[in-house]
């Protein structure tokens, strides 16, 4: 998954000026329309076999780029390509046979099982749907997968309940990968897990990319863990991506302001260090995507704003190669 | 500096159907005045009902069996409903993890800061809220007048703790009790969050006890780390003997797993294998044993006690294990897998 050869070839997933706006209703009693930008103007690629990592504070888009790629809302502009076939625009039964091979895991193994199904049943449920397996074939595919995220195949006749947290999601990871798919989007799958359980979470993430050649977009806000998993990392701010390149590049040389800002203000677990370290923290918190601010939704919180910055939306641009950023500064 | 806040063998259990799930088992430890201390350990590992334990803020099924909590002297634990309510909001004040749900959305801002300024101060309505502007202030929040007018709704997550800082901060306590104040924050705002607790801290002198499960933040702040699991003390030792030499192979499971913003990133993480226990009894051997790549036959037939670690750099690092875990290598991944 190096980067010089993901660069050349044909993106899995092709990205292009995608925005996703809702329609709402506000005041006490909802008499106001108001438009939330959720994602706007988004392009991005991902290659086959690399991990692009989308991070982000809580309410600047990732979730919804993430969705809205996978056609699980319907984009407002913008077009997704798989493989060279336009998604964007298909019906739900043209778009099934896609669904197979571009799956999602959740952030919450709670809420995402059924109670009221085995998670046999639960595995097993898109291998019937597609019509892949059955029977004898079918159990032991199941056995397999569950044996594949390190579960006892014998759990396949038990229910979620009976699960921690960490095996929940093992069962999730094993049910986007019963239709065997080639790209899956992990959104933020293991922000509800305890760190010990993050790790083994994360490790198994990619010991599954190595085996069976997955490609992920890999959302989460968490800059360690993006790091630690990711090739390439893209950085969103109020449903904008401000930059985007190979994770060294960004995580050594961060050229827009808000990355760098996000990058001071992460902890590092080193007593010394930490108390040393300057965390110039930006102030204010993040505008609302009912209103985003004109030109650079950045710049009411940006200690390089200047002139242009308040009215023109700079540019989406690459300043080296595969080091993308939108800044006046930079 | 002298101790401000002793714990000695605080036991909490909650009462189930089928009998107790046992929280805090017995633990020790003391606050000297001035200082933060931090309390480390994943969820269900007992270190907030600790915490609710110290003022007796435990839900109806919870009950503290044995052990004393001792304020400059006072037993907290002995004190009727009565003079307690002094101690909360007056000597101890608290910051709980969700600011939305730590304040009425009824009421207005200015209302609720206000009420323990008058109820523990003794202060006039109208002094109160003129304090409570400035209060706001302080912890950052422009214009502070106009907005004790407002609703908590018209504040967001960060700004809303920001409010329960204030307010905790408003009786100028002894000690600060802050259960995760950052985990529902976004890490821009956890930034500013930890900064402005260290500023009031540094400009007050309150002692505080940060409870957290992120050992990040934890290096930034404390003085003192005790790591928590199973409802016991594993480690406890000054911030930098934590992360230079930890002893508890827990401790060391913990750190390993963390992924870094620095150095090399091809590496695999370091698993702790497995899940933590659920405590429907007490442990009569080591609790960690099941997935402690390190444990020998001891640590299945007796439980450790917090003991001082072997060469220690310094007088305060304890840890709870049979084995020097520096005489032992063991593979990165060792420990059960998850079954």
């Amino acid at each position: 998954m190096s980067q010089t050869e993901s660069s050349n070839g044909v993106p899995l997933v092709r990205v292009e000026n995608l925005s996703k706006h809702f329609s709402v209703r506000i005041g006490a009693y909802g008499e106001t329309r108001a438009t939330v930008h959720a994602l706007d103007d988004v392009s991005f690629n991902v290659q086959r076999g690399e991990t692009l990592g989308l991070v982000g504070e809580s309410g600047c888009g990732k979730s919804t780029a993430g969705l809205t790629l996978l056609q699980l809302h319907r984009p407002t502009s913008g077009k997704v390509f798989f493989e060279e076939q336009e998604v964007t625009g298909l019906s739900e039964k043209e778009m099934r046979p896609l669904r197979r091979r571009m799956q999602i895991i959740f952030q919450d193994p709670y809420s995402t099982l059924s109670p009221r199904m085995t998670i046999g049943n639960a595995i097993g449920e898109p291998l019937w749907l597609h019509e892949l397996a059955t029977g004898q074939d079918a159990q032991e595919r199941i056995a397999k997968l569950l044996d594949d995220v390190g579960l006892n195949p014998a759990f396949a006749f038990r229910y979620p309940h009976e699960f921690s947290g960490g095996q929940r999601q093992r069962v999730c990871i094993a049910r986007a990968l019963a239709c065997e798919p080639e790209f899956i989007v992990c959104d933020e799958p293991i922000s509800a897990l305890d760190v010990s359980i993050q790790a083994q979470i994360i490790n198994l993430l990619q010991d599954l990319q190595e085996e069976y050649n997955l490609t992920y977009l890999f959302i989460a806000h968490d800059l360690a863990v993006v790091r630690h998993i990711s090739d390439r990392v893209a950085v969103m701010y109020l449903g904008r991506v401000v930059e985007m390149a190979p994770k060294e590049r960004l995580f050594e040389n961060p050229l827009h302001p808000y990355t760098n800002a996000l990058l001071l203000s992460v902890p590092v677990p080193n007593p010394r260090l930490e108390r040393q370290r300057e965390h110039t923290v930006i102030s204010g918190n993040v505008p609302s995507a009912i209103n985003p601010p004109s030109g650079c939704r950045f710049h009411p919180r940006c200690p390089l704003a200047f002139e242009p910055c308040d009215h023109v939306v700079p540019e989406w641009r690459e300043v080296e190669a595969g080091h993308w950023v939108a800044c006046h500064a930079v | 500096m002298s101790v401000l806040l002793d714990v000695q063998e605080l036991q909490t259990r909650f009462q189930v159907r089928k009998g107790y799930v046992y929280a805090v088992n017995g633990i020790s430890f003391t606050l000297e005045e001035g200082e933060t201390l931090a309390v480390v350990g994943e969820s269900g590992c007992g270190k907030s009902v600790t915490m609710l334990s110290l003022v007796r803020l435990l839900p109806p099924a919870a009950s503290i069996e044995n052990g004393k909590v001792l304020l400059r002297g006072e037993d907290l634990l002995e004190l009727n409903l009565r003079q307690l309510r002094d101690v909360r909001g007056g000597e101890v004040g608290m910051i709980f993890q969700d600011p939305m749900t730590s304040l009425n959305p009824f009421i207005n801002i200015g209302t609720q800061m206000a009420e323990p300024l008058v109820y523990h101060r003794g202060m006039s309505k109208s002094d109160a809220l003129a304090r409570s502007a400035e209060l706001l202030e302080m912890v950052g929040i422009p214009d502070g007048e106009a907005r004790l007018r407002e609703y908590p709704h018209q504040f967001s997550g960060g700004m809303r703790q920001r409010v329960m800082i204030a307010m905790s901060m408003s009786c100028e306590p002894a000690v600060l009790i802050a259960d995760e104040p950052t985990t529902a924050l976004d890490v821009t705002i956890q930034a500013q969050i930890v900064d402005l607790v260290k500023e009031l801290r540094d400009r007050s002198g309150v002692a505080v006890i940060w409870i957290t499960h992120d050992l990040s933040v934890v290096a930034g702040i404390a003085d003192r780390v005790i790591v928590m699991y199973a409802g016991y003390i594993v480690e406890e030792a000054p911030v930098d003997a934590l992360f230079e030499d930890p002893r508890h192979p827990y401790t060391v499971g913990l750190m390993g797993a963390l992924p870094s913003l620095t150095g090399e990133t091809g590496t695999r993480l370091t698993t702790i294998g497995g899940s933590p226990p659920d405590l429907i009894e007490l442990p009569d051997f080591c609790p960690f044993h099941p997935r402690c790549p390190y444990a020998i036959d001891r640590c299945r037939k007796e439980n450790p006690m917090l003991e001082p670690v072997a060469e220690a750099s310094d007088r305060g690092h304890r840890a709870a294990c049979w084995v020097d875990i520096r005489d032992v290598s063991v593979s990165s991944e060792a420990g059960v897998a998850a079954d």
